[in-house]
Formats: structure tokens, C-alpha cells, sequence
């Protein structure tokens, strides 16, 4: 194998990155590099040109207010986790963040490089889904919002387009009775990969029914899904025993999975369900605690 | 293709070297800067065998590339001692025997020593999961995991 040659550029602002990236078609965006220099490792070849995009200041800002949190895409997860404002805001949230990958590789992995990647088994995926995040785009024309559910469109595919990549994350403030949780299922306690994991976000009114819910699931679809028929379920409820089947149902129903050395179709459609049941009751049970 | 020249801080000391841009830090440390007490063992970010520390987190340093080093500050474990006195973590690696090979145990203890500044008094749960990117194949892990819990319970007796 000849050497790879790599040029390498680490841009301060956000137009120069544009520029880099749209200028040549073996450039690619460098974060944390848990994904892009392990693809490298294992083959795909070292890239033309990299363009780290961590000098840029707006991507390791952190900014959070009553309208909620902007985040820059290059913050790491181990920072995310250790912020106790989000973790106390969004739990479910920082735990997925949490679950990515071993303290090391926590200290260089981001949202965004999660969300890039567009495995289907992303942990940090399905919660910031559930949360309602919103991923912001710079590219050469300029930038535009696209909803996180919205952006991976099937295994390692999303909406970037030559030029563009992810500046930043808007989450929306949890409502005053709101919050969140993801879990996943794993062999293993620690350092796997999802065979199933499940994100719920849910709102309660002031009777403590469940006013509105965004439930998902990651690792049983080529993409992170939403799963319309479970939300509808545990609307109106205090997640009695028949809503919480009716969800768990929807889930086994949703998941769309392939066999593989992690789980069957038939194992991961159960455990979707399963997983829904739970998180979505500690959700509940820590958005009463709100 | 030109190298790129990158100045840095590496255990405190000014440090300057050249490198191609898909090197790794991992690679710069140990074959141009001769600091081999880094241990390269997948390069792919699963072993932990090559933790250092930049800008004060715990990272793979095969999963950082040399250029990014420019202006930041790199800790290996050549700048954990303070000359020849070990520390807690050391010695106690030490007296409980926890390595056999000794590959593993570098990062182990580079990611010991920032696990014991984050928590001076982690379980043995949260020692076990903190230290869960760093992988063994001799010990069986028990030995390390006293040998952390012991030098974290040695340095809170420590006066400050």
C-alpha cells in the first residue's frame, strides 16, 4: 500500500471550512475522528484533505437559556455528560451521550460525528430525536435548520450536501412538566453497539396525564424512526397497564430490523417493545419529578 | 507533500515536529518523539492501550491526528512520576502486581490518574466502567481495579 498522503487544514471560521469542503471532493470534516480515522484505519483509505473543524469557535460554544440549548457540533460528549444543566434538563439525553463508546473515546466523540455517521444503531440519535433537536447546517449557501429526524435518510446517508456540514444543535427547553430518557440493550454492561434502543420524550398536563409524547427507536430501521402509533397510545394516559401494551405494541409493530450477529428480527421487534414500556415509564416518572 | 509543522506542549515542555497530515499523534509520539510509553495496540479507539490526555481530556491518541496537537498541551505517561517518584496510582500498581505484560498498563494508568481527579473516591462500579475502554488480556482486571481503588484511597488520606 502506497502512503496516504492527507492534507490537513484547520480552519477558524465557519466560511473558510465551507470553502475547504466544497473545493475538493475527497475533503472531509474532522470532529472527534472516532468514526472517520477508524474507517480510515480499517480501509476506506485516508482522505485528500481533512478539515478539522475544531478551531472554530461556534462549534465548542455552549449556550443555554430559557428557550433551551445551542450547542456546537464539536463539543465532545464527555462534555456534554459532564454539564450538569443538560443532564439535569435532559436526561435521557446525556445518558445516550453517556453510553457512546469508553471514557477515551467520549473525550473526542460528538453529536454530530454520531449523527454523520448515520449508523442506525447511533445511541446519542434516538434521544435527540425524542428531544426534538434541530441540527444547523453552514454550506455555500448559506445555512439551513433541518429537525435531527429528519436528517439521516438510511444507513451512513444523510441530507449534507457537497459544502455543508453541522455547526451546531438546537435543543428546545423541556416544558415544566417534560422530560426524557433513553435505554438500549447491549449483551454486554458497557462499550457495545445497540441492538435496540429506544428514546422517549413526554410532556405531562396538569392532571399528570401524558399531554403529548415523541417515542423512537434506533437499530431496528435503516434510521433512527419515530413511532406515530405509540405516541398516540400513551397521549391521554397515566401509563396505565393497557397503554403501556398498546405502545409496546406499536414498537414490535414499527421496527423494521435485519438479522445480524446482534439480534433476529424476531428478538429486536420484542425488544422494542419491551424497551418501550421501560423508558417511556421513566420518563414519566421523571417528568412528574419536574 | 510539504509536512506540517506543529508546536505543541507535551508534558509540559515545548515541543515542535513535523508531520504528514493523516499521522497520528499515537505515530508522532512514538516513532519521531521517541516516547514510547504510549503503547500502540488496535489503533481503531477500542483498546486504551494509547491514552494520553489533550487539553485535559482522556483520548485514543491513535484517534487524534498529530496536526491537531498545534497549540494544545499533550500529557503522556513519561509526565505522570514526578521524576522518579511514582505516584499513588503507580506505586500501587506496583504492590498489587496488577500487570503482567505491561502493554495495557500505560493507558490504565493514564486513565487512572484522570478517573481519580474527576472522582477521588469512585466505587469499584464506577472504576470498573470508566476504565472499560481500557482492555487487559493478562490480568483478569481484579488486580488493576484494587490497585486503582487503593491509590485513590491513599491520596484522600494524603494532606493537601
Amino acid at each position: 500500500m502506497s502512503a496516504p498522503v492527507s492534507r490537513f487544514e484547520a480552519p477558524t471560521e465557519v466560511e473558510a471550512a465551507v470553502a475547504l469542503l466544497a473545493g475538493e471532493d475527497g475533503a472531509r470534516v474532522l470532529s472527534g475522528g472516532t468514526d472517520l480515522l477508524v474507517q480510515m484505519r480499517l480501509g476506506a483509505g485516508a482522505p485528500a484533505l481533512f478539515v478539522d473543524v475544531k478551531r472554530i469557535p461556534r462549534l465548542s460554544a455552549v449556550q443555554l437559556d430559557s428557550s433551551g440549548l445551542k450547542i456546537g457540533a464539536a463539543v465532545s460528549a464527555a462534555e456534554i455528560y459532564e454539564n450538569d444543566s443538560i443532564r439535569s434538563l435532559w436526561p435521557g439525553l446525556a445518558h445516550a451521550t453517556d453510553l457512546i463508546g469508553s471514557s477515551q473515546i467520549q473525550g473526542r466523540a460528538t453529536w454530530s460525528g454520531n449523527l454523520c455517521n448515520a449508523s442506525p444503531a447511533a445511541d446519542s440519535v434516538p434521544a435527540l430525536i425524542a428531544c426534538n433537536a434541530t441540527a444547523v447546517i453552514a454550506g455555500p449557501k448559506g445555512e439551513r435548520r433541518v429537525a435531527v429526524e429528519e436528517f439521516t435518510t438510511g444507513p451512513g446517508q444523510t441530507v449534507l450536501e457537497r459544502g455543508e456540514f453541522v455547526v451546531e444543535f438546537e435543543v428546545p427547553a423541556p416544558a415544566p412538566h417534560a422530560s426524557d430518557a433513553y435505554e438500549r440493550l447491549i449483551p454486554r454492561t458497557e462499550m457495545d453497539i445497540a441492538v435496540v434502543g429506544v428514546g422517549v420524550a413526554m410532556e405531562l398536563d396538569g392532571a399528570g396525564a401524558v399531554a403529548s409524547a415523541r417515542v423512537v427507536l434506533g437499530a431496528v430501521a435503516p434510521t433512527a424512526i419515530r413511532v406515530p402509533d405509540a405516541e398516540v397510545a400513551l397521549v391521554g394516559s397515566r401509563l396505565e397497564e393497557a397503554a403501556l401494551d398498546a405502545a409496546a405494541a406499536a414498537s414490535t409493530a414499527a421496527a423494521n430490523p435485519i438479522d445480524d450477529k446482534r439480534g433476529t428480527v424476531a428478538y429486536r421487534k420484542k425488544i422494542a417493545g419491551v424497551l418501550t414500556k421501560r423508558v417511556a415509564k421513566t420518563a414519566y416518572a421523571r417528568a412528574q419529578s419536574r | 507533500m510539504a509536512k506540517i509543522r506543529v508546536e505543541t506542549t507535551i508534558n509540559g515542555d515545548a515541543a515542535e515536529f513535523l508531520c504528514a497530515g493523516h499521522q497520528s499523534l499515537l505515530e508522532v509520539l512514538r516513532d519521531d518523539l521517541g516516547m514510547t510509553g504510549t503503547k500502540e495496540g488496535c489503533t481503531t479507539g477500542d483498546c486504551g492501550a494509547c491514552s494520553v490526555v489533550v487539553d485535559g481530556r482522556l483520548v485514543p491518541s491513535c484517534l487524534v491526528l498529530a496536526a491537531e496537537a498545534e497549540g494544545r498541551t499533550v500529557d503522556t505517561i513519561e509526565g505522570v512520576a514526578d521524576g522518579q517518584k511514582l505516584t499513588a496510582v503507580q506505586q500501587q500498581f506496583l504492590e498489587h502486581g496488577a500487570l503482567q505484560c505491561g502493554i495495557c498498563t500505560p493507558g490504565f494508568i493514564v486513565a487512572a490518574e484522570k478517573l481519580l481527579e474527576k472522582n477521588p473516591d469512585p466505587t469499584e462500579e464506577e472504576a470498573r466502567y470508566y476504565l472499560a475502554g481500557n482492555l487487559c488480556r493478562c490480568t483478569g482486571y481484579d488486580k488493576i481495579i484494587r490497585a486503582v481503588l487503593d491509590a485513590a484511597a491513599v491520596m484522600r488520606e494524603e494532606p493537601a
